[in-house]
């Protein structure tokens, strides 16, 4: 545990003394502001509650959090400095973990960052705020999913944009697998079942419960596993340097 | 105690062998480093000097054949034989946004060191390596002799019983190659290291025994004077200069 501490303070520092965190900060502030008040039409909806703010996050992280984690192993790799990290004393899980902790703090810190919607809620009106802590932690998890996705398919490129596309593509099938408009197309040809097992992979159905306010064993477990299965992937990909 | 308070064999090598594809870059190599001595690792580029040297350190997995460094297994017992080992890989990586100190706190930290011992052995190797006057300096911003000595200090950081170098003198000035070799020597009577380079001065300046690899096979060892003179005929006589592996092999 100690070494994965050493190594994700280092990976949050670098975040920080590089632009990355303070570009990412105020675009993904921004990005939060606009959809939640224009286009999630926050006022209009005359309820207190953050269903404007939170229905963006699968759509808004798609982009942010690959932008946030494609660095991780791909700047390792071409810097040169990967080879320094495994030939140090630390198991490559402790690496790979606290590389992932480092890039998940980082987004809850930007997550965290959003709390005026909550206080405008509040003022507003009299929000459920168990609710919106469902709505946040779940915010959290789908972040962490995207994230261990990135972590993967940043360990197999040198090449950051490479690692943000193929990680971009991967997040996005998981939300397409449950949303919608894709789901009701396939209405068509596909039976109830089959529709239902297809709808289970994706982000978007787990993450409606925390938005309801329901924390649901089996959505957490979901969400867990995405990560642990990435971040093992991770693990395979890294020892076959 | 450690197996290797006991032993002064600190570098076992046998048959060792790594093959990318269908390209044998290593092929079965064996021999042993004991404590105090410099072995210097010679042969062209594309020889396979990196590609051993990063078996021996636990980053590349063998093919065949084994390592064993302090008595431990590279591939048994990773960790036990990652915290005996400093090294020094090729280009000397270091991570560009951190300060000179930053990264040397990091390195001691993940080598176990903390609180007073770990500023005495970022102080230690500050001195060692005269890197005073750019403590506070990023690292992306230092020159590459600078930056070469900086990624050395990291190696020295724990005061280890193994030293691997790729390169050590590639890129620095003669004043700071002189240094270099200097301290190689010294660190010599007390460590066993093992240190690549294609300059040959390099083998009579520091060095106690000379291995000569080429195309993956070690084609000849001893002192210096054992191997002939002068040292660059014999170097020509025993290597074929056609060997180079491409870069994306090597990769």
């Amino acid at each position: 545990m100690r070494n994965v501490l050493i190594i994700a303070k280092r990976e949050l520092a670098s975040y920080f003394t590089s632009p990355v965190a303070y570009v990412f900060l105020v675009i993904f502030l921004l990005l939060t502001g606009f959809f939640t008040f224009t286009a999630g039409q926050f006022f209009e909806r005359g309820e207190a509650s953050l269903g404007a703010f939170f229905g963006w996050h699968p759509w808004l992280y798609l982009v942010l959090v690959p932008a946030a984690g494609m660095r991780l192993w791909a700047e390792e790799r071409r810097a040169g400095t990967l080879e320094l990290l495994m030939t140090m004393p630390i198991t490559p899980w402790q690496a790979i973990f606290g590389k992932f902790l480092a890039s998940w703090v980082f987004l809850g810190i930007a997550l965290a960052l959003t709390f005026p919607v909550v206080v405008t809620a509040n003022v507003l009106g009299t929000p459920d705020n168990g609710i919106i802590f469902a709505g946040y932690l779940g915010s959290l998890f789908l972040a962490g999913a995207y994230l261990a996705i990135t972590c993967l398919t940043s360990a197999m490129t040198r090449n950051q944009v490479v690692a943000f596309i193929l990680s971009v593509v991967a997040c996005l099938f998981l939300i397409l697998a449950g949303f919608n408009p894709v789901t009701d197309l396939m209405v068509r040809w596909a039976s109830p079942a089959f529709i239902d097992t297809v709808a289970a992979f994706s982000v978007v159905t787990h993450f409606d419960g925390f938005q309801k306010g329901v924390i649901d064993s089996r959505d957490l477990a979901y969400f867990l596993s995405v990560i642990g299965f990435s971040l093992f992937a991770t693990s395979i990909v890294l020892r076959n340097r | 105690m450690r197996p290797s308070n006991l032993n002064i064999l600190m570098i076992k090598i046998e048959n060792l062998a790594k093959s990318f594809g269908a390209k044998r870059a290593v092929d079965g190599i064996s021999f042993t480093v004991e404590r105090g001595e410099v072995v210097g690792f010679l042969g062209p580029n594309g020889s396979g000097k990196s590609t051993t040297m990063r078996m021996i350190t636990g980053y590349y997995p063998p093919t065949a054949g084994s390592v064993r460094v302090g008595g431990y297994d590279v591939v048994e017992s990773p960790l036990e034989a990652k915290r005996l080992i400093g090294y020094l890989p090729e280009n000397a990586a270091a991570y560009p946004d951190m300060s000179v100190r930053g990264f040397l706190g990091f390195a001691a930290e993940l080598r176990g060191l903390s609180g007073a011992a770990k500023r005495k052995a970022v102080a230690r190797a500050v001195e060692r390596c005269f890197l005073e006057s750019v403590l506070h300096q990023s690292i992306d911003t230092l020159s590459k002799g600078y930056r070469h000595r900086t990624c050395l200090a990291q190696a020295l950081i724990h005061e280890p019983e193994v030293l691997i170098l790729d390169e050590p003198t590639d890129g620095l000035d003669p004043n700071q190659k002189h240094e270099v070799r200097n301290l190689i020597k010294e660190l010599g009577r007390t460590k066993a290291v093992v240190f690549s380079t294609h300059i040959l001065e390099e083998v009579d300046a520091a060095c106690t025994r000379a291995i000569i690899i080429d195309r993956g096979r070690i084609v000849a060892q001893g002192t210096p004077d054992e191997l002939g003179r002068p040292l660059d005929e014999v170097f020509r006589r025993l290597t074929v200069p056609d060997t180079a592996v491409p870069d994306t092999v090597k990769q």
